[in-house]
């Protein structure tokens, strides 16, 4: 890939629509499936990975000019490492409870997929305003889905959003445990495919008739 | 008549030439009338209560496929029999006790999640009755193992609640269970006629090989899954099943007990979730009564039917590649040597 033509606006909205990691690319689903069963893990995931997605894209451009093509996986791996090390660190020291369930999860990041596919197809290729509106596109796109599939499971499996909860009587458990992580992803992944097909149905048709 | 007029005559059509009576339809419909004996002994030890559960189950099941169908603008088929059997079979694997959305929800996840959004009958992966209950286990523990001691006049109140041979036997041994019915052959008669808590349609040995036997008979079935499936639980049972060691344990209360004949016999032979080569089939056979016995003995729940089918499900499709007999006159491809 050549340097991009697009704005940087259609960048963003690149990485949060028609490229979104989870429900488009069906990347990084472990987290996913992981840290959703409740909102407050879902939104922590989701701003750590707008973070690090940001700032990997930001460090790669800034050095693309010196990096030896045949040793680019693992500077890329170190960049990526060391900004998780610092939202891990800070997470550890300021968000403790959240940290005590998800921590795990947080040190993974180094391993994503979407992070890794970004800074190899995009911010090795790009300057560094494209680069830092291609990250934060993606890094949004991840945090709607970690909200949108955390935001049902948490509902539906404990009648609860943030802790708090809302509804009384008897939870679908199923929904807070691994195997409603994969019926939630499944079905919202469906759900948004459906909607896709929907609204292209929809600009078809206006475009033939007007 | 002339040449000409002649071979108009010849009706020139692709395969198949010859064809039968038979439909998935009527296959279906009957399987629902093989359940039935299983249904009437269900009534019979837990009253209208087992008629609540199992109508509830068959219309949500049915009124679901319809509406989906139609919402997708499908042909509808609940005329096939197969949502009516699935609403069925899932009605058959819950206890009596239920509160009235359990039904409601194993169903539409049955139908719905597991059939029609794989693309309906005959494309599904799992076993919808199966993936219904298994659903239902997981999202509301406590209610699914609320078992009662079966009463004729069963209103849900009044109604003793108890443990399963199985849970028994798991919990407190087999000492205890012998107990709980008198002697050991009162523990076999009660767990062959089905006087036993349980699900409703599982109790009954008899009633279910008098169903097993008209599906063996009208070879919808083949002794190939059931077979292997019981053989398997029965060996493993006498060999690992005894608390004084070695080939000590008591195959008969494996066999006859939980959900085993009407898994082995009515959800393990489905067409569509099980391999279609036999040899395939008794490898499938094998791999269920074997993860089931795993469960039963060492891992935490006391009945291990349900999870053992589905995870052979899985690997129907795997078996199935790798026991395909070779085609008659191919050429076998040359290894390479160097």
């Amino acid at each position: 890939m050549a340097h991009t033509h697009k704005s940087n606006w259609e960048l963003i909205k690149n990485g949060m629509f028609s490229e979104n990691t989870i429900f488009r690319m069906a990347i990084s689903l472990c987290p996913s499936i992981a840290v959703t069963n409740s909102l407050k893990n879902g939104f922590f995931m989701g701003v750590s990975v707008i973070f690090v997605q940001t700032m990997v894209n930001l460090t790669v451009s800034l050095i693309r000019n010196f990096i030896n093509p045949k040793i680019r996986i693992p500077i890329f791996m170190m960049v990526i490492a060391g900004y998780v090390s610092l939202i891990d660190m800070s997470m550890a020291a300021f968000a403790r409870p959240v940290y005590k369930q998800i921590g795990l999860y947080i040190q993974l990041i180094v391993a994503f997929a979407s992070i890794f596919a970004r800074a190899e197809v995009f911010a090795v290729k790009n300057k560094i305003i494209p680069s830092v509106a291609d990250g934060l596109g993606m890094g949004i796109g991840f945090f709607l889905a970690m909200i949108i599939i955390s935001f049902f499971r948490e509902l539906l499996g404990k009648g609860a959003l943030w802790g708090f909860p809302i509804v009384s009587g008897n939870p679908l458990l199923i929904m807070i445990l691994p195997a409603g992580g994969f019926f939630a992803v499944g079905l919202l992944m469906g759900f948004f495919n459906w909607l896709d097909a929907k609204l292209a149905e929809r600009k078809a048709a206006q475009e033939t008739t007007g | 008549m002339s040449t000409e007029a002649k071979t108009h005559q010849l009706v020139v059509s692709v395969s198949p030439h010859v064809r039968d009576e038979e439909s998935i339809a009527r296959i279906m419909w009957t399987v629902n009338i093989a359940l039935l004996p299983a249904f009437i002994m269900a009534v019979y030890y837990f009253g209208p209560r087992a008629v609540y559960v199992t109508a509830l189950c068959i219309a949500t099941s049915v009124l679901s496929e319809y509406l989906f169908q139609r919402w997708l603008k499908k042909k509808t088929t609940i005329s096939d029999g197969s949502a009516f059997l699935t609403g069925l079979l899932l009605g058959m694997n819950l206890p009596p006790g239920v509160p009235f959305y359990i039904p409601l929800v194993g169903s539409f996840v049955a139908i719905v999640i597991t059939k029609t959004l794989f693309g309906g009958l005959g494309y599904n992966i799992f076993n919808p009755a199966l993936i219904g209950r298994a659903f239902l286990l997981l999202t509301w523990p406590k209610l699914m193992t609320k078992w009662y001691e079966p009463t004729a006049l069963f209103v849900g109140l009044d109604a003793k609640t108890t443990a399963t041979p199985l849970g028994i036997l798991k919990e407190e041994g087999l000492a205890k269970l012998v107990e709980h019915f008198g002697d050991k052959a009162g523990v076999y008669k009660s767990l062959f006629f089905g006087s036993t808590a349980g699900s409703l349609g599982e109790t009954s040995a008899i009633a279910l090989l008098i169903g097993a036997a008209i599906l063996l008979y009208k070879r919808y079935i083949t002794w190939h899954i059931p077979f292997s499936f019981l053989a398997s639980v029965a060996v493993i049972a006498w060999i690992f099943g005894g608390k004084g060691g070695l080939f000590t344990g008591d195959p008969v209360i494996h066999l006859l007990s939980g959900g085993l004949m009407l898994g082995a016999f009515f959800m393990a032979t489905d067409y569509v979730t099980c391999p279609t080569i036999r040899k395939g089939q008794i490898i499938f056979g094998i791999g269920c009564g074997a993860v089931t016995m795993l469960i039963r003995l060492k891992g935490g729940f006391p009945e291990g039917v349900m999870f053992a089918i589905l995870l052979m499900n899985c690997f129907a499709p795997l078996i199935d590649r790798n026991v395909k007999p070779e085609q008659f006159g191919a050429v076998k491809k040359k290894e390479d040597k160097k």
